[in-house]
């Protein structure tokens, strides 16, 4: 029974995570048409700033602050000095967001070493939680409240703010938008800066229970890509409800099957491109 | 035409004889992997090139033919048996691959691609009872064709070079065939073909069949190679690097992706002696290539040439 409680609760928490990481990777895919390949090392880049902050002193909060901005401010330089050179040439753009992976990849590891970094959970919420007899993981917990927050403020943004109309609008019809005078090329920025954020957050955040190490954006970039193709792209609640879909499947899938992990991720994946390829709550063909 | 023709020869001949002019092993086999990696690459460029679509999970052949291999002869199978399942299960992977793939178009066919390329990595690494997991498998020893020794490094890379020619043979005609001109047809006009009766997406899955098939034969020169095959082999970098070779020589050329094999290689092998950083370079290759060279060097040079011949020919006619 405590086994599968704390697999469930496991799941969640790595569901909110995963929001984090493919919330903002959706909403630049469904406005810039394109998967940003180097969303995964965004996410990794995040979880190294944040242990090296944490390493000097900071703490623990102000770690995920620092990395949201330090990432953040990679990705405007990113799409403002490469992305935008390659307005149009959607394959261009797909291919250099490759480029960059390796590259953010590989000066990690020339920075950071191949040995993993642990980043410790903050001590006030290391001890368990107990109710009812049942101990649970505080830690998870506050990463799902803040998972369930940042969805609640992202789906205020998107759905009662002029921003987020603004984005809507581009979305669905890009060149309408810009024909009624939608700054949509800022928007671009707006929306890759406020990706790379969160991917930076999400890695200081998900570093207490995934470590931050060599190889964890190619990890983590095909879960945010099978959220995407599961809950389509440029949709907030698609991207949530397929968070916590991969983030269940994924987490059972290596306390019961270890082996067939990555294979059991693969069903939905199929499933739903057999019958709804534009994902659960696509809104833009891919 | 005929001069393409001798150009064609003097090249075929230049290498078949590599291993009589470059005595030292190490070079020969340099040469073994550049036409593995070429025969990866032209297979790649069938989608990519001539069928306009992007897949970044070319990789997965490889691995999945070389870990088929591998697992046959260690089951027992012979040499022959082995080599023809494997091919055949990588090719039905690849249309299995191609069914869920050719849902989506452009961004979408890439992205699917890449996950699936991706699980099939993720497979070979976690699935620790049956692939070894990232200490990966060793392949007993090469085969004998025909009762003919391929262990050392020459005959290895005429081996090689036979089945390298055969590809680039029939994947020549397959693009000068009517069925080469419905898959460009169906990559530039995609409706136009369906309103003249082609069915575009059977003639997509055709080609990401035959794709699979060359990436799956050239997966099993890799394990021969190598004798060994391992989750690195099939990594996203690796199949990343093969699409690069495709776009760095032009992936609008049949002859593109074996210039761009060879100088991907011959650099990766030469940085990598004297520098560590070959995926930082990588990533930059790749930047610099997309941004100022977006049609990659054979169309480059060709563009070059006719315009050094075009005012001659202009004074010929004056």
């Amino acid at each position: 029974m405590q086994f599968w409680i704390i697999q469930t609760l496991n799941s969640i928490a790595f569901g909110g995570l995963l929001f984090l990481l493919s919330s903002g990777f959706s909403l630049a895919f469904g406005l810039m048409r394109i998967p940003n390949l180097a969303h995964g090392g965004f996410f990794m880049l995040g979880a190294y700033l944040g242990a090296t902050i944490i390493y000097y002193g900071g703490h623990f909060w102000v770690a995920v602050l620092g990395a949201g901005l330090g990432v953040g401010v990679v990705g405007i330089a990113f799409e403002r000095l490469i992305l935008r050179r390659l307005a149009g040439n959607v394959q261009g753009q797909v291919l250099v967001t490759l480029g960059i992976s390796f590259i953010i990849a590989d000066l990690c590891l020339l920075i950071w070493t191949g040995d993993p970094w642990t980043v410790p959970a903050p001590a006030e919420l290391r001890p368990p939680l107990r109710v009812a007899g049942f101990a649970f993981p505080t830690f998870r917990l506050v990463v799902l409240a803040i998972a369930l927050v940042t969805a609640v403020a992202l789906y205020f943004l998107m759905d009662r703010t002029r921003l987020g109309a603004m984005i809507r609008a581009g979305v669905d019809d890009m060149e309408m938008a810009r024909g009624v005078g939608i700054p949509v090329s800022l928007l671009f920025t707006v929306v890759f800066c406020l990706g790379a954020v969160l991917a930076g957050l999400g890695g200081t955040l998900g570093a207490p229970m995934l470590n931050a190490y060599p190889g964890l954006d190619t990890d983590m970039l095909p879960l945010a890509l099978i959220v995407v193709i599961l809950g389509g792209a440029g949709s907030l609640l698609g991207a949530f409800v397929g968070s916590f879909v991969v983030g269940f499947l994924y987490n059972f899938g290596i306390a019961l099957f270890p082996d067939l992990a990555y294979f059991i991720l693969f069903l939905p994946m199929v499933l739903v491109l057999v019958f709804m390829p534009q994902g659960l709550f696509g809104r833009v063909q891919t | 035409m005929r001069r393409n023709a001798i150009v064609a020869v003097a090249i075929g001949l230049a290498a078949i004889a590599v291993p009589l002019i470059i005595t030292s092993e190490f070079y020969v086999n340099l040469a073994s992997q550049v036409l593995i990696y070429a025969l990866l690459a032209v297979s790649l460029n069938l989608l990519l090139g001539y069928g306009g679509m992007v897949s970044l999970g070319h990789g997965s052949f490889v691995g999945l033919a070389s870990y088929a291999a591998v697992l046959l002869l260690n089951a027992g199978y012979g040499q022959l048996p082995s080599a023809t399942l494997a091919i055949l299960f990588s090719t039905a992977c690849g249309g299995l691959f191609g069914l869920l793939a050719l849902r989506a178009s452009g961004i979408g066919f890439l992205m699917i691609t890449l996950a699936l390329g991706q699980i099939v990595w993720g497979i070979a690494y976690r699935a620790n009872t049956i692939t070894g997991g990232d200490n990966g498998l060793r392949y007993a020893t090469r085969p004998h064709p025909f009762g003919i020794d391929i262990d050392g490094a020459a005959s290895f890379y005429w081996f090689t070079l036979i089945v390298f020619a055969v590809a680039l043979f029939f994947i020549w005609r397959v693009t000068r065939s009517p069925f080469g001109a419905s898959l460009q047809g169906a990559r530039d006009q995609p409706r136009r073909m369906r309103m003249l009766g082609h069915n575009v997406w059977l003639i997509q899955w055709v080609a990401f069949v035959l794709a699979s098939f060359w990436g799956s034969v050239a997966g099993l020169l890799y394990v021969y190679y190598n004798l060994f095959i391992s989750p690195h082999a099939i990594s996203l970098q690796q199949s990343a690097e093969v699409l690069l070779m495709a776009i760095l020589g032009g992936a609008s050329t049949l002859t593109g992706p074996i210039v761009g094999a060879v100088i991907i290689t011959l650099v990766k092998n030469v940085v990598s002696t004297y520098f560590e950083r070959w995926n930082s370079l990588l990533g930059a290759i790749f930047v610099v290539v997309i941004l100022f060279m977006p049609f990659g060097i054979v169309p480059g040079v060709r563009q070059l040439w006719h315009r050094w011949r075009a005012p001659k020919k202009l004074e010929r006619a004056a």
